[in-house]
C-alpha cells in the first residue's frame, strides 16, 4: 500500500479540524442550554429572547464553520 | 471526472457530492453563463412555488383568509416582524429586499429536500452572492446614512482608551469575516445534511442494513426540514442585525 | 481541480467538490441574480402590498367591530342605569303613595275616632247630666218622704212641729 505523505498529513489534518466543529456544537449547546434553563425560571421573558437566542446560536456556530471551511480547503483546494 | 473511477469500489458506492453537481438540460454539457442548468430549473420551480403562495395564494384578499392566504400572511408577518424588532422600526422600508431574501432561502432550502431535487442553496457560489450582497448594501447604506460616523462601529468608545485600537482591529475583522461565515453557514449545512442523507442512502445496498438506513434517514430528514427553516430564519436575521449595525453604527 | 493536480490516484477518493468548480460558479450567479430580481419585483409590486392592505383592512375592520361592541356595551349599560333609575323612581312613588294613603286612612281615622269620642263624650255628659237629674230628682223625692215621714212620725210620736223645723232638720241631715 503505497502512499504519498503528503496525503495522509492532509487527511490527519482534515480529521483534526473535524474536532473544531465539535467545540462548535459544544458552544452552540451552552447557549440553547443556558436559553432554557433562564427561560424555565421566567418564562414570560422567554419569548423576547428567541432572538437572541439565534443570533447566539449562530456566533457560536461561526467558529464552528471556519473550521468546515478549513477542512475544506484542506481536502480539495490544498 | 471521476465516475469512471467509481465503478472500481466495492458494491458500497458513497457519491455524497453528485447531487451537488451543475448539469446542462440541455445541449453537449459545456456550462456558459447563460446556459440553462438544473440550477436555473430549479430557482425557477422556487420563483413559481413563491409566486404559487404569495401572489397565488393572496389572491382572494379575504377578510376572513383561506389555508393559502393564512400561510402567506403568516410569513410575512414573520419576517415583519424580526425587521421590526431586530433591526428597528426605521429599517421598515427595507424590508421588502429582506423578505425576497427570506422567502429566496427558505423555499429553495425545502425545495431541495425533495428527493432527485438540486440545493440550490447549498453552493457557495449562491449562498456567497446572497451574503455579500447583504454586506456591500449595509455597507454602503452604512455610509451613506451616517457618512463617518459609519466608522464609529469599529471604534467603541465605551472601552477604555488603550484597549481601542485593538478592539477595533478585532472589529474590524469581524466586520469583514460577516459574509464569509453568512455564506458558508448556510451552504455548510445545507450541503452536510444532504450529503449525510445520502450517505445514509449508500449504506441501504446492504440487505441487512437497510432498514436502520431507512430510519436514518427519515430522522435526518425531519432534522433536515427543521435546518431548512432554521438556516433561513438565521441567514435573515443576521441580515437584520447587520442592517441595525448600518442604521445605529453607536453601539 | 484538485483532482488534476494530484492525479488519478485521488480521484478514487473524492469527486471533487461541485461547489468549488469555479467553471459553474458565473453560470449560477447569472441565474441567481436573475432569480432575486423576479423574486423581488414579484413581492414588491404585487405581493407584498396586497397582504399589507388585507392585513390593515383586517386590523380595521376588526378595530371597529371592537369599538362597535364597546359602544353596544356602553348602551346597554346606560338602558341598565335608566331601567335602575326608574325601577327606583317606581319604588319612591309606590311609597309615596302607600304613605299618603296611610297618612289619609290614619287622618279618616282620627276624625272619625274623635267624633265617635265626641259622641262618646256627648252621650256620656248627656246621661251624666240624666243622671245627675235623676239624682236631683231622687234626692228631692228623697227629702219629700224624709219631711213627710218625719212629720207623720212626729205626729205619731204626738207632737206637733212646724213644717219648716222639719224641712231644715232633713236637710241638715242630708247634707250632713
Amino acid at each position: 500500500m503505497e502512499g504519498n505523505i503528503a496525503e495522509l498529513g492532509k487527511y490527519i489534518g482534515v480529521g483534526l479540524t473535524a474536532i473544531g466543529m465539535g467545540g462548535a456544537a459544544i458552544g452552540v449547546g451552552n447557549v440553547a442550554g443556558n436559553y432554557l434553563s433562564g427561560a424555565l425560571r421566567n418564562p414570560s421573558a422567554a419569548a423576547s429572547q428567541t432572538a437572541t437566542l439565534f443570533i447566539g446560536m449562530a456566533f457560536a456556530e461561526a467558529l464552528g464553520i471556519f473550521s468546515f471551511l478549513v477542512a475544506l480547503l484542506l481536502m480539495f483546494a490544498v | 471526472m471521476a465516475t469512471e473511477a467509481h465503478g472500481s469500489e466495492s458494491s458500497l458506492a458513497f457519491h455524497p457530492m453528485d447531487q451537488f453537481k451543475p448539469v446542462s438540460l440541455f445541449g453537449d454539457g459545456t456550462i456558459h453563463w447563460y446556459t440553462v442548468t438544473n440550477v436555473t430549473l430549479w430557482m425557477a420551480i422556487t420563483v413559481l412555488a413563491i409566486v404559487l403562495l404569495l401572489v397565488v395564494g393572496s389572491r382572494g384578499r379575504a377578510m376572513v383568509p383561506s389555508k393559502g392566504q393564512s400561510i402567506a400572511e403568516l410569513m410575512y408577518g414573520f419576517v415583519y416582524k424580526m425587521v421590526e424588532d431586530v433591526a428597528g422600526k426605521d429599517a421598515i422600508r427595507y424590508f421588502p429586499y429582506i423578505m425576497t431574501l427570506f422567502s429566496f432561502i427558505v423555499f429553495a432550502n425545502i425545495l431541495g429536500l425533495l428527493p432527485l431535487s438540486f440545493t440550490t442553496t447549498s453552493h457557495i457560489a449562491v449562498t456567497g452572492v446572497l451574503a455579500l450582497l447583504v454586506f456591500t448594501f449595509v455597507t454602503v447604506l452604512g455610509f451613506v446614512k451616517n457618512g463617518s460616523k459609519f466608522l464609529a462601529l469599529f471604534w467603541i468608545s465605551s472601552a477604555p482608551l488603550a484597549v481601542r485600537p485593538l478592539l477595533a482591529v478585532i472589529e474590524l475583522i469581524s466586520y469583514f469575516v460577516r459574509p464569509v461565515s453568512h455564506s458558508i453557514r448556510l451552504a455548510g449545512n445545507m450541503m452536510a445534511g444532504h450529503a449525510v442523507i445520502k450517505v445514509f442512502a449508500g449504506f441501504a445496498a446492504i440487505a441487512a442494513i437497510s432498514p436502520v438506513s431507512i430510519l436514518a434517514i427519515t430522522a435526518m430528514y425531519g432534522l433536515e426540514i427543521l435546518v431548512a427553516f432554521i438556516q433561513a430564519y438565521v441567514f435573515t436575521i443576521l441580515t437584520c442585525v447587520y442592517l441595525k449595525d448600518a442604521l445605529h453604527p453607536a453601539h | 481541480m484538485a483532482t488534476e493536480t494530484h492525479g488519478a490516484e485521488l480521484a478514487t477518493a473524492e469527486a471533487g467538490m461541485p461547489q468549488l468548480d469555479f467553471a459553474t460558479f458565473p453560470n449560477q450567479i447569472f441565474w441567481l441574480l436573475v432569480t432575486l430580481v423576479v423574486i423581488y419585483f414579484v413581492l414588491s409590486k404585487i405581493a407584498l402590498p396586497r397582504i399589507s392592505t388585507v392585513l390593515a383592512e383586517r386590523s380595521g375592520t376588526i378595530m371597529n367591530d371592537i369599538s362597535a361592541a364597546e359602544e353596544l356595551k356602553l348602551k346597554a349599560k346606560e338602558a341598565e342605569a335608566a331601567y335602575n333609575a326608574a325601577l327606583a323612581e317606581a319604588k319612591s312613588e309606590a311609597q309615596r303613595i302607600s304613605n299618603e294613603t296611610r297618612a289619609a286612612i290614619q287622618a279618616d281615622l282620627d276624625t272619625a275616632l274623635a267624633k265617635a269620642d265626641a259622641q262618646i263624650a256627648a252621650k256620656a255628659a248627656e246621661s251624666e247630666k240624666a243622671i245627675n237629674e235623676i239624682r236631683d230628682g231622687a234626692m228631692d223625692s228623697v227629702k219629700a218622704v224624709a219631711k213627710d215621714t218625719a212629720k207623720e212620725i212626729v205626729a205619731a210620736l204626738g207632737s206637733t212641729a212646724d213644717a219648716r223645723t222639719i224641712t231644715a232638720a232633713v236637710t241638715a241631715r242630708m247634707k250632713g
